[in-house]
């Protein structure tokens, strides 16, 4: 097999391209921090990052060319998989879009499960951020709290869906199970004792802590500008002082009717935009959506309980066009560009905007200048998962 | 070391009359042979509880299946490490590679020659004894570096250099902590820094000059973490940054070698900041310093090194670790400064007729130190009770 | 803005570059020619009227059974000053597709156009880094085509499905340097 270098093309580079003092510095596919599959090559001075250049495509599992030999219900699963540590967004972003291909509208049953788990999602997300994130910094024990809490979500949706992590529950035209019997007591129970117990210890051992607010408030500062012109979402530009969500500004199955506060950066400790902002953006909205998870708990109780799938297709065949719908997926900006050319039952091409692909695209930006452990604490405040990198 | 030389002389009387040399190369061969012993076994001790103690903080259990509670887990870690094959990787410099962790051991257990554990349990008793703990403590660093540089890797080499600045810049303020002690006792000996101690816990170091002894003991006890390279100073194990820093190469018996060289150095920071600040081996109140012909020196001792070794863990599981320009200008913006203002001013105080045997309100400093440590533990004991009362009527209705 | 004014607004500017409008589908979009790309990019973020900051979405589509085939080059614009969308595509032949780079007006564009080029085959001149960024650096071939077929190794690897190879191997098909040339015939295939 040619050399690694030989295979690059030439782009990769060399030792000549180096100054006297300078090293390739390369955190490789397996490292315990770069949140997956994931090959930063870095040209340092000593610990200084001069530049920086990721690799992806280590996890590339062909979605979209599968997405086309499959039809439009079996593309469910693969969706779950893009994201995998928060499927309840991606399946939701595809139905919704090939929903609106259709023009089906759904119940306000369906719509208000559907805000339900992803929220629960959102939480169980963000919790595994800011835990993996704090494992980075070296504190090992916010991890620990934050997956025991994470499993309790976890196991209300095995409870419903059948599956932990990867559940291909919303269905075109509504989901796979209705709640069942005693969900809404067990999810209160564990609100509870998120928000009593879990979230004010979070914020009183990691964020508050002075050591990792030292570490993360003065790093990686991303101005709005570049956020946008790179196409950062979701946390990521919310950390720099943008308050753009899209469930308030192009709300999506009934968003607009659910009261909560959109986070943004308010650079409390240091210039906003920086590691600590994103961070803080995520810990907050762990907070706001246990408020939505509570009111779609009482509407849920207090509304008519129609059949989970009465508008399910039988057979999912929309006309010709195409749609591009995007959903707050806890990353950032998930967006499905579904087009359908009336003929078949598979789709023609599904297309992935992942919000995680971009963010990766300001990395190089981003990293020049910092140390090398800043670099790690850059990554884990973009929040990245491989996974949708890569589909 | 005089034990030693005594009981083989009541054993063997032909052993006085044997030329000096030989007889204490004798006796301090054997007694340190049967202390690094003791003392190697304690990593046995040290992992378990690491273990279990991060366990609980984690809310999970730890070691739970191999021998009752998870006890026998550390025995069954230690044979799988020495039978793992020694991985040599390719170009390693393979002298170095070897001597880097023997070295690093060495510094470790040297110091233990001229740690007092009783009135009479003592290696060796230098009148330089302080000086020779710091400097075998240094050794370590020349062996970390070797291992570093050794392992043909460049993030090892990072985790080394990492480390040598870490432990050299953190070295002045811990020895100018223990200056205030030296001065006031007037020696280097450790055996007289503890003598120094007698008399019952308000006599300890740590309660003098109030409140300057409890900035020096703060400042020594950050030193000696950052000596040890636990969190919040172990950038160069940076795990999640660094794979394992300096020791990413190292497999089997060798990396066995750097976990015990990491636990006995925080026994040894823990022992010698007992017996500077603690009291050393005596016990808190005079009356319980013997049962019967029994000394119980050695176990107040290392009850107070354990106690120290329990902080340290805990912080460990607590705090997210410092980056290295931070950690550096930890150690030489603030702790450096404040350990150069205590010396001053300690040696000041001594020279001062007034002052010299200590502040008029020590005598307080006791009771008040027990109260700020014990309060806040009853009530995070007490709350946690009432939470737990309270969760059970919850889950029960 | 609706998709009829910016319609006009741009057509008053560039009025020939723009081949076709569909202003009926759900996300209405407007063709733009492969060279006058750039141009309109530009026009869509600095004129204050449009104000198309961020680029959600590049990404490609192949028809091969259309007349003339092409691959669909799909630019979704969003601005979040005046909160509008605006979709442009362009159309490039299958065979030797070329498309300037709009790299220089959204940043982000980098990569999206890097796996353009990697799956699609598209050229993007003007490109600073044009090289495969999810397959390995050394395949051969676009696989998001149609006409696609997977290859039968790469590298000594199998690509397609054990049992497929095995049944070819089995019927005396000569497979070259490959994992199955040394491997004992399926029990299970006939």
């Amino acid at each position: 097999m040619a050399s690694p270098t030989q295979a690059t093309g030439g782009f990769g580079w060399q030792i000549e391209d180096l100054d006297t003092d300078e090293m390739i510095l390369n955190m490789g596919p397996q490292h315990p921090s770069t949140h997956g599959v994931l090959r930063l090559e870095l040209r340092t001075d000593g610990e200084v990052v001069k530049a920086a250049r990721p690799h992806i495509g280590y996890l590339h599992r062909c979605f979209e060319k599968h997405a086309e030999n499959v039809d439009y219900p079996g593309v469910i699963p693969y969706t779950d998989r893009l994201d995998y540590v928060a499927s309840m967004g991606n399946s939701l972003g595809y139905a919704l879009a090939v929903e609106k291909l259709m023009g089906i509208e759904v119940a306000p049953y369906v719509q208000t499960i559907r805000v339900l788990m992803a929220e629960l999602q959102r939480i169980a997300s963000h919790a595994v951020a800011i835990g993996t994130y704090g494992m980075d910094m070296g504190a090992f024990t916010p991890f620990l709290h934050l997956l025991r809490d994470r499993e309790k979500i976890l196991d209300l949706f095995e409870w419903t869906s059948g599956a932990r992590l990867l559940y291909n529950y919303n269905w075109i035209g509504g989901v796979s199970y209705d709640l069942p019997d005693g969900f809404a007591r067990a999810c209160r129970d564990f609100l509870d004792e998120f928000e009593r117990i879990t979230h004010p210890e979070l914020m009183d051992l990691l964020i508050g802590n002075k050591i990792f607010v030292k570490r993360t408030a003065e790093i990686g500062v991303l101005p709005i500008e570049v956020g946008i012109a790179y196409d950062l979402t979701g946390p990521n530009l919310r950390g720099s002082g943008a308050s753009y969500d899209l469930r308030k500004d192009e709300p999506y199955c009934g968003y607009e009717t659910y009261d909560f506060q959109v986070c943004s950066g308010q650079g409390r400790y240091g210039p906003v935009g920086s590691c600590f902002e994103r961070n803080w953006v995520r810990a907050l909205e762990m907070a706001e959506s246990v408020k939505i998870v509570r009111q779609a708990l009482d509407r849920i109780e207090k509304m008519e309980h129609t059949p989970v799938q009465e508008k399910c297709p039988k057979r999912v065949k929309p006309p010709k066009g195409e749609v591009y719908f995007r959903t707050e997926a806890p990353r950032g900006q998930l967006g499905f560009y579904v087009v359908a050319d009336g003929a078949g039952v598979n789709p023609y091409r599904v297309r992935v905007k992942s919000p995680c692909f971009t963010a990766m695209g300001v990395f190089h930006v981003l990293a020049k200048g910092m140390l090398i452990a800043d670099v790690v604490a850059l990554i884990g405040s973009l929040d990245i998962v491989l996974g949708e990198i890569d589909r | 070391m005089d034990l030693v030389y005594q009981l083989a002389t009541q054993l063997y009387p032909a052993f006085a009359t044997w030329p000096a040399w030989l007889t204490v190369t004798i006796a301090v061969l054997i007694s340190g042979g049967i202390l690094m012993t003791l003392v190697a076994l304690g990593p046995i001790v040290y992992v378990y509880a690491e273990r279990k103690i991060s366990a609980f903080m984690q809310d999970r259990l730890g070691p739970m299946r191999v021998g009752p509670y998870g006890l026998l887990q550390t025995i069954a870690d230690t044979i799988k490490l020495l039978l793992k094959e020694a991985i040599f990787p390719r170009d390693v410099e393979k002298s170095l590679f070897v001597l880097g962790p023997c070295l690093v051991v060495t510094g470790a257990f040297l110091a233990l020659v001229v740690l007092p554990l009783g009135s009479r349990l003592q290696v060796v008793d230098l009148n330089v004894g302080l000086l020779f703990v710091v400097a075998a403590s240094s050794l370590s660093t020349v062996g970390l570096i070797m291992a570093g540089w050794a392992s043909n890797n460049k993030y090892s080499l990072f985790g080394a250099m990492r480390s040598a600045a870490q432990i050299v810049s953190y070295e002045i303020p811990e020895i100018l902590a223990l200056l205030t002690v030296v001065m006031i006792v007037g020696s280097l000996s450790l055996q007289q820094i503890v003598w120094s101690q007698a008399g019952g816990i308000q006599n300890w170091m740590l309660f003098r000059y109030f409140p300057l002894m409890h900035v020096a003991f703060a400042v020594f006890c950050l030193a000696g973490l950052a000596e040890c390279n636990r969190t919040p100073f172990d950038i160069p194990e940076a795990e999640s940054e660094l794979v394992a820093g300096f020791h990413t190469e190292y497999s089997g018996f060798f990396f066995a070698m750097f976990f015990m060289a990491e636990y006995t150095e925080m026994f040894v920071i823990s022992v010698v900041a007992s017996v500077l600040f603690l009291g050393g081996w005596h016990a808190p109140v005079p009356a319980w310093q013997q049962i019967g012909p029994v000394g119980l020196g050695p176990a107040w001792l290392v009850a107070k090194a354990w106690a120290l070794i329990l902080v340290m863990m805990w912080l460990r599981w607590t705090l997210p670790r410092l980056r290295v320009d931070q950690l550096m200008h930890v150690a030489w913006k603030v702790l450096l400064p404040v350990a150069l203002g205590l010396t001053v001013v300690i040696g000041g105080l001594l020279v001062i007729p007034a002052t010299r045997d200590g502040f008029p309100w020590d005598p307080f400093c006791f009771p008040i130190t027990l109260a700020a440590i014990a309060v806040p533990l009853l009530r995070a004991a007490f709350a946690a009770r009432r939470w737990q009362a309270r969760r059970d009527a919850e889950l029960a209705r | 803005m609706d998709f009829a004014a910016l319609h006009a607004r741009l057509a008053a500017r560039f009025g020939d570059k723009l081949v076709a409008v569909s202003a009926e589908a759900l996300n209405p979009w407007i063709v733009v020619a492969p060279e006058a790309i750039v141009e309109v990019a530009a026009a869509a973020k600095d004129d204050a009227a449009f104000a198309f900051d961020n680029l959600m979405n590049l990404s490609a589509v192949d028809y091969p059974k259309e007349n003339p085939p092409r691959i669909e080059i799909v630019y979704h614009l969003f601005s979040y000053q005046l909160r509008h969308t605006l979709v442009l595509k362009v159309h490039v032949p299958r065979e030797q597709p070329v498309v300037p780079t709009v790299e220089g007006v959204w940043p982000a564009a980098n990569w999206h156009e890097r796996e353009v080029f990697d799956l699609f085959g598209v050229t993007f001149t003007g490109h600073s880094d044009l090289r495969r960024i999810l397959l390995p650096d050394d395949w051969q071939g676009h696989p998001l085509r149609k006409d696609w077929v997977d290859p039968d190794f790469y590298n000594g690897l199998h690509v397609k499905p054990p049992t497929q190879m095995a049944e070819r191997v089995a019927a005396g098909e000569p497979l070259g340097v490959g994992p199955f040339d040394q491997t004992p015939t399926n029990r299970h295939v006939e």
